[in-house]
């Protein structure tokens, strides 16, 4: 029996109109790397055909985008068939043994904060120019890949576990504070922090959260991804907070999505910052920023959870600020999760095309609200020789709220 | 079979690159089919290449080895124009999708038959330029696939057809030969028998195509009926008046419910049909036509004007995406094209309802009423397998009803293998025969996507070469030779 439910499947009725959202498609030109060249693949393996090597490296090479979903005049659900399909690869196809090894990596350090932060110290090392240019070579080439993505080590920030309101409070929401975003952008977390309690929030910061299991969840590996997110939803049940903020678009829409293994994080409701801010409405002051910014569409805020607007608006509303679109802004950056660490070479290539399209708006500023998309625009842009600076949709407010310049945004 | 495939593989290999060379069986299945998904096979090999140079040598390589072969570009077809061969080779042409050259002062543009209808559109737009054809498909299916099947599309009622906006085409002919057809050609209209010739007569390897300037002015107006016969009548007053919208469409209740389910265009609600009418052109003209328009949509019970782009596409929206989005009210369905003359609209409408209560298929209705091209959309259960006979039952009688009004089998979808047994009824032996000499000449071993248009297999009988003597109709003196 296979896990993929061919309801789901018949659902498409062939018309191609995913072909030109999907990533791969504008890369490659092959039916086999489109949307409905994969629920094809799908219908095979339903169909009786096993799961072979070439079916497997195209149901990986997909992004998980879900640029595919709202396209769709039919209203596939490529996103519960995907995922189901990562399943039953996972289940049912033997990986060969270095992509297995990879693949314990990533999954035993990526969803482990503290495991994270270890490796902190050595990369600082490794940053070091002279050290870099030596080891480099050394290194397998998706591990340098992963380092590669790794941004400036900066000084660790220890988040208070209650960040009060200033003012008069307005409601009391949990924060998450994440794996990539807080091993590598703490000074997100911060800033998502300050700009809530600057806009009348009780800011409750559970420790020990750990992770919320997207990574997981978008890679097939569903029981891991529940252990994760009940552990979250423990965690915040248990500091009393029913609403919790998240920053990172594949968290909250890993988190928002539910699934039936995941009962302990469901009675939560999760948001994410930008949607959050617009429903409490703005308050506090916005000081000018005489800055010109371009935003990044993340997938997961886009695609999978609609979010388009609510970001825009709260950017637009900073006194100065003038918002630029980037051409093809809803073709993905490449980063996709764990994408950029198993498919180096496709990641490579659409962070160049979006580094391309991000250069030709010509800002100060690119703003994403996103960890992985940050790190993987900016090193596609410092690739081209792009000097841009990178900062989360939180960081920018923060900027405004506290009236900072231009200059906190390093733009 | 397979030790000729074989070896064709290994020469394609090394004439277009291992990456460009599909061999595998569960990769070569997910190209079985095109947009139509009842008939399927799966190709013997699929090429995927960059150059024509590269599709000239594919297809020599064919015609040396007596291999059948097919052309394919985004696989968006509703006939089944680009249905592989089982002991054939597909030629994909997805990866040349460049637009070659943009020329403002000639208004036009070179691009390569990969470029999807809509990427011309975007790349002249800057310039206060469009391609006018726009098959509801347009973000999608390439020019290349237009070309073949001579697609029309929502505003071709004032713009006319694909073939209406192509200058010159470069095709590998079916002996493998690289040419280009010019419509300033003197002599036969080559070009003209290549467009809409499905891709039996060669593979458009690089295009050039008409720009139009944008109009100044665009009005679009959607008016909602009780009825299609409310609205069809809506329909022949404006033409009747000498109106040439630049569209003007129609959706009857069950498309107008699809549409809503899948993209919530909210139309307004209780509607039996509504009009979507497009005027352009300059300012003063629209504004002139747009008055009359209202009044002659007088039956209308609600009308709405978009009050900018936004409000453009979002009526535009259901209309466009209404053949897909019937996916979401019914399991499966068959998307029928016909034509019929406009004046004949309320009658074959009326008639349709009756066949699709006789039959017990429900049956939805997306159309250019303008041009009188019908889309029914007959809706079927395919877990019933009876279901599907009796919707194609219905299906085939719809098309017999537009034939008898004096239409067509079809206006924009194509012949392909789909409707290639309807064409008896639409068309005599002689008829039929004229086609398939003219086929003939350009592909004497039926080899360029064998298997489409005609009825029955036919052989080329009267292999084309050198004529002994004079032409009769030269001799009589009733036509020239040049």
């Amino acid at each position: 029996m296979s896990g993929i439910d061919p309801e789901l499947i018949d659902d498409c009725v062939h018309c191609g109109f995913c072909l030109p959202a999907c990533p791969t498609y504008l890369l490659w030109g092959e039916e086999m790397d489109s949307p409905r060249g994969r629920i094809n693949l799908m219908e095979q393996h339903v169909g009786g055909v096993p799961i072979t090597p070439e079916m497997a490296g195209h149901f990986d090479a997909c992004l998980g985008c879900m640029a595919c979903v709202p396209v769709c005049p039919s209203g596939v659900r490529y996103d519960l068939l995907i995922e189901q399909t990562r399943a039953e690869v996972e289940r049912s196809y033997r990986r060969p043994p270095w992509e297995r090894a990879l693949r314990t990596l990533v999954f035993h350090l990526f969803p482990y904060p503290r495991r994270l932060r270890l490796l902190r110290g050595p990369l600082r090392l490794y940053q070091h120019p002279g050290l870099r240019r030596r080891i480099r070579p050394l290194l397998p080439a998706p591990v340098a890949a992963m380092s590669e993505l790794v941004p400036p080590i900066r000084p660790r920030i220890r988040l208070p576990r209650v960040v009060r309101a200033r003012g008069e409070r307005r409601a009391v929401v949990g924060m998450l504070t994440g794996c990539v975003q807080d091993a590598f952008f703490a000074e997100v977390n911060s800033a998502t922090a300050r700009v809530l309690a600057m806009e009348g929030c009780d800011v409750i910061i559970p420790g020990a959260q750990g992770c919320c299991g997207a990574l997981s969840e978008h890679s097939g590996r569903a029981e891991e991804a529940a252990r994760f997110s009940d552990r979250l939803g423990e965690v915040f049940t248990r500091a009393g907070v029913d609403a919790v903020v998240v920053n990172a678009a594949g968290c909250g829409s890993s988190l928002k999505e539910g699934s039936p293994l995941r009962e302990r994080a469901a009675p939560l409701a999760f948001h994410d910052l930008t949607e959050f801010l617009m429903e409490l409405g703005p308050r506090a002051e916005r000081h000018p920023l005489p800055l010109s910014v371009a935003y990044h569409d993340a997938c997961h805020l886009a695609h999978a959870q609609g979010i388009t607007a609510q970001p825009r608006t709260l950017l637009r509303q900073i006194p100065g600020l003038t918002l630029r679109e980037i051409p093809s802004g809803q073709t993905c950056c490449g980063s996709a999760g764990t994408y950029n660490l198993f498919q180096p070479d496709a990641a490579r290539e659409l962070g160049d095309l979006k580094a391309a399209n991000v250069r030709s708006t010509g800002v100060d500023l690119l703003v994403s609200g996103n960890p992985g998309c940050s790190l993987q625009i900016a090193s596609a842009l410092s690739r081209a020789g792009v000097r841009l600076p990178v900062a989360h949709t939180a960081q920018v407010l923060d900027a405004s709220l506290r009236g900072l310049s231009r200059k906190a945004l390093r733009a | 079979m397979a030790d000729r495939l074989g070896e064709l593989a290994r020469r394609f290999t090394g004439l277009l690159g291992s990456d460009s060379v599909i061999t595998d069986p569960v990769r070569l299945r997910t190209y079985e089919c095109d947009g139509l998904t009842v008939h399927r096979t799966t190709p013997g090999l699929v090429v995927l290449p960059t150059t024509a140079e590269q599709i000239a040598a594919v297809v020599t390589e064919c015609v040396r080895t007596r291999t059948p072969y097919v052309a394919r570009g985004s696989g968006t077809g509703l006939s089944g124009g680009a249905l592989p061969r089982g002991d054939g080779v597909l030629i994909v042409t997805t990866r040349m999708r460049r637009v070659l050259e943009i020329d403002v002062v000639g208004r036009r543009a070179v691009v390569e038959p990969g470029v999807t209808n809509l990427a011309i559109t975007q790349a002249a737009l800057p310039h206060g330029y469009y391609y006018a054809p726009d098959p509801s498909s347009q973000q999608v299916c390439s020019i290349g696939g237009n070309l073949a099947e001579n697609s029309g599309g929502a505003h071709c009622l004032k713009y006319g057809f694909t073939v209406n906006h192509v200058l010159a085409a470069e095709i590998v002919t079916p002996d493998g030969e690289i040419v280009t057809l010019d419509a300033l050609d003197p002599g036969y209209d080559l070009l003209g028998a290549f467009v809409g010739s499905e891709g039996t007569l060669g593979i458009a390897t690089k295009t050039t195509v008409r720009l139009t300037r944008l109009p100044e002015k665009v009005k679009t107006l959607l008016a909602a009926f009780e009825s299609t016969e409310a609205g069809g009548r809506a329909v022949s007053a404006v033409i009747g008046a000498g109106i040439v919208p630049a569209a003007i469409e129609m959706m009857d209740a069950l498309a107008i419910e699809a549409a809503e389910a899948s993209v919530r265009c909210e139309y307004p609600p209780g509607a039996g049909a509504v009009l979507i009418v497009e005027l352009d052109g300059p300012e003063e003209e629209v504004a002139a036509e747009y008055a009359q328009v209202v009044d002659l949509c007088s039956e209308a019970f609600e009308i709405r004007i978009a009050a900018d782009d936004v409000e453009r596409a979002a009526i535009w929206k259901g209309r466009k995406s209404a053949f897909a989005a019937v996916g979401r009210i019914s399991p499966a369905y068959i998307v029928q094209d016909g034509v019929v003359p406009r004046t004949a609209l309320p009658e074959v409408l009326a008639r349709i309802d009756a066949l699709s209560a006789e039959y017990g298929c429900r049956v939805a209705n997306v159309f250019h009423a303008g041009d009188g091209n019908l889309h029914p959309l007959v809706l079927f259960d395919d877990a019933d397998p009876r279901a599907g006979a009796r919707a194609e039952e219905l299906s085939g009688a719809i098309l017999d009803l537009c034939v008898r009004h004096g239409g067509s089998i079809t206006g924009e979808h194509g012949v392909g293998v789909d409707k290639s047994r309807y064409m008896p009824r639409m068309f005599s032996e002689d008829d039929l025969d004229a086609m398939h000499r003219l086929r003939c000449a350009f592909d004497p071993w039926n080899l360029c996507n064998p298997g489409k248009i005609f009825p029955t297999p036919r052989l080329c009988g009267e292999v084309p070469g050198v004529r002994r003597g004079v032409h009769p109709l030269v001799a009589s003196g009733e036509a020239e030779l040049w």
